[in-house]
């Protein structure tokens, strides 16, 4: 399912920097959060609790973590603190995510 | 020798106004900042938006000067800092970019702010619903306008947020209020006092007034908020208003009820805290400068006690002056001197709190939610849950949080503490006042790698 972005971008906006989201290409103005870019982009869910329930970006200012997803290979990362970089490799994080090592492999 | 002679967490109108302050009379300023640029949340992104995006308004324009006045060589402001630890000494650890460091400073002034009051009802955890404040946050930062949203609750905030969307062009579809009449007749008696700010009261009733011309259906008195998500996203939103229950579809359903202080900090730095009854929340306690129980922490501004930015950038200049005195800049007699036109102006400010208290409290669905609601938003503990372990004999937060990892999540409470708090209150079987949730370093998540390159010698000193 897609879902339309529930925000309008206003024309005032200039350059764009590219990122990926779950591997597809993604363009956003320069100078916002990723969490900004993500809203901007989509109205779906960036995060999927242990429950399996879906969240996105909520409080925007570093206080409810919903925003969380992985940045450059570093999960739980606070979408809505970090800005928005040239390049950035972003995916979305689904459930809790299972050990590495030990004797279940 | 302290590196620096104050150390101000928060450049919020609180934090910037006591910088300039302090740094004008001579002592050296640190401030520490979790956002990108200074302002606060209030005035997030102001300098930025100079001379743009003329549509939030002039007040919110108001606040470039105070970022302006920063410019001071004795003030060094560190932004996307983050204090996750503070310990006596005072020494105030912080990270940014990845790399914590300990600073330590003869005073500490904790500015925090405030935060919005979570507003848990059936279906607010899904994609599409979000606080007021965070979509005038992406309004002020990225330029992003709420499409066909639905603004519901009750307070002044929803107001400006509806005025500024109708002036950028994206109109509110309803606004939702759940304030009664009832409560705003019981308001009036507070009136009298509340027309010291009565520019404050009269740039409300603009707002409603431009509400109300652009043709915005308003509907008050609303209760059982439910939200369910439709199959292309949209969010169902239905409500009661006089007994009928009414519907509404919208992409954004941004709801609001006010703020509530900040307090991770000041709790995790062992100052008492109070109940304040009329606003519904916990604040450090304090003296009229903000100063604390303990000699080098002060507190101003909304982290202290919820009075809106022009109070909160008077109480930041008092606590300044205060903390001139102590470090023998001032005499107590300068400071009382100085402190004349701050404490007018705090005055003011504060004069319309207990009309806006009582006209727009927070109704009793959203601090004792139904069973079906999540209450604890990290660890996906319902409202249910938390009734049946008070019932089973849990007392107090900490208890629950045992029992049901209620507030155990990255957010630290944040989210729920609250809510958590309206519970038990409301099922309590004694008279016995509820205590604070304990707050504990870090307070705010940190990875263990960066704990772990602190340095041994930073560690001692703590």
């Amino acid at each position: 399912m897609s879902v339309d972005s529930r925000f309008l971008m206003l024309p005032e906006t200039g350059n764009r920097m590219r990122f990926t989201l779950d591997d597809k290409p993604v363009t956003a103005p320069v100078g916002v959060t990723l969490a900004a870019a993500l809203l901007a982009h989509s109205g779906d869910w960036t995060r999927q609790t242990a429950q399996g329930t879906s969240r996105t970006a909520f409080c925007m200012m570093g206080v409810c973590f919903d925003c969380l997803v992985e940045v450059d290979g570093t999960p739980n990362t606070q979408a809505c603190m970090t800005p928005l970089r040239e390049g950035m490799i972003v995916r979305r994080q689904v459930g809790l995510p299972a050990l590495k090592g030990g004797q279940n492999g | 020798m302290a590196d620096v002679d104050l150390i101000i967490i928060g450049a919020g109108p609180a934090g910037m106004s006591a910088a300039a302050v302090a740094a004008r009379d001579g002592i050296r300023v640190l401030i520490l900042d979790e956002q990108p640029q200074p302002g606060g949340q209030i005035y997030r992104n102001v300098a930025q938006n100079r001379g743009n995006r003329s549509w939030l308004g002039q007040s919110y324009a108001a606040g470039a000067c105070l970022v302006d006045a920063l410019k001071h060589p004795g003030i060094t402001i560190q932004s996307g800092a983050t204090v996750w630890r503070l310990d006596k000494g005072p020494f105030v650890t912080w990270s940014r970019g990845g790399i914590s460091q300990t600073t330590s400073a003869a005073h500490v002034l904790l500015a925090t702010g405030a935060q919005e009051r979570p507003v848990p009802f059936p279906g607010w955890t899904l994609p599409g619903v979000m606080p007021a404040g965070a979509a005038q946050i992406l309004m002020k930062t990225a330029g992003l306008l709420p499409k066909n949203a639905v603004l519901a609750g009750s307070g002044p905030l929803l107001y400006l947020i509806a005025a500024q969307m109708i002036d950028a062009g994206s109109a509110p579809q309803a606004l939702v209020e759940t304030q009664t009449p009832r409560q705003m007749l019981r308001a009036l008696s507070h009136l009298p006092r509340a027309m010291f700010g009565a520019p404050t009261l009269l740039k409300g009733l603009t707002l409603i007034a431009k509400i109300r011309a652009a043709g915005v259906p308003r509907y008050t008195a609303a209760s059982d908020f439910r939200a369910s998500a439709e199959a292309n996203g949209d969010i169902g939103f239905r409500f009661r208003v006089k007994g009928r229950d009414r519907s509404l579809t919208c992409g954004l359903l941004l709801t609001h009820q006010g703020v509530i202080p900040g307090t991770h900090i000041t709790r995790a730095a062992g100052i008492p805290h109070q109940w304040n009854a009329a606003q519904g929340a916990f604040q450090p306690e304090h003296d009229l400068w903000g100063a604390t129980d303990q000699p080098s922490l002060h507190v101003a501004g909304d982290s202290s006690g919820i009075g809106g930015a022009d109070a909160a950038a008077a109480a930041g200049e008092l606590a300044a002056l205060n903390i001139l005195c102590q470090t023998g800049h001032h005499s107590t007699e300068t400071r009382d001197q100085r402190a004349a036109r701050a404490r007018a102006a705090l005055f003011r400010a504060r004069a319309i709190r207990p009309f806006l208290d009582t006209a727009y409290p927070p109704p009793a669905e959203i601090l004792t939610p139904s069973d079906d609601t999540i209450v604890c938003r990290c660890e996906e503990v319902s409202a249910g849950a938390i009734r049946h372990a008070i019932r089973e004999g849990a007392q107090g937060h900490r208890q629950i949080k045992t029992s049901l990892r209620c507030g155990m999540g990255p957010c630290q409470g944040r989210m729920c503490d609250a809510t958590l708090r309206g519970l038990l209150s409301a099922e309590a079987t004694t008279n016995r006042a509820i205590s604070p949730p304990r707050a504990r370093t870090p307070i705010k998540p940190i990875a263990l790698g960066e704990l772990a390159a602190l340095s041994p010698l930073q560690e001692e000193t703590t």
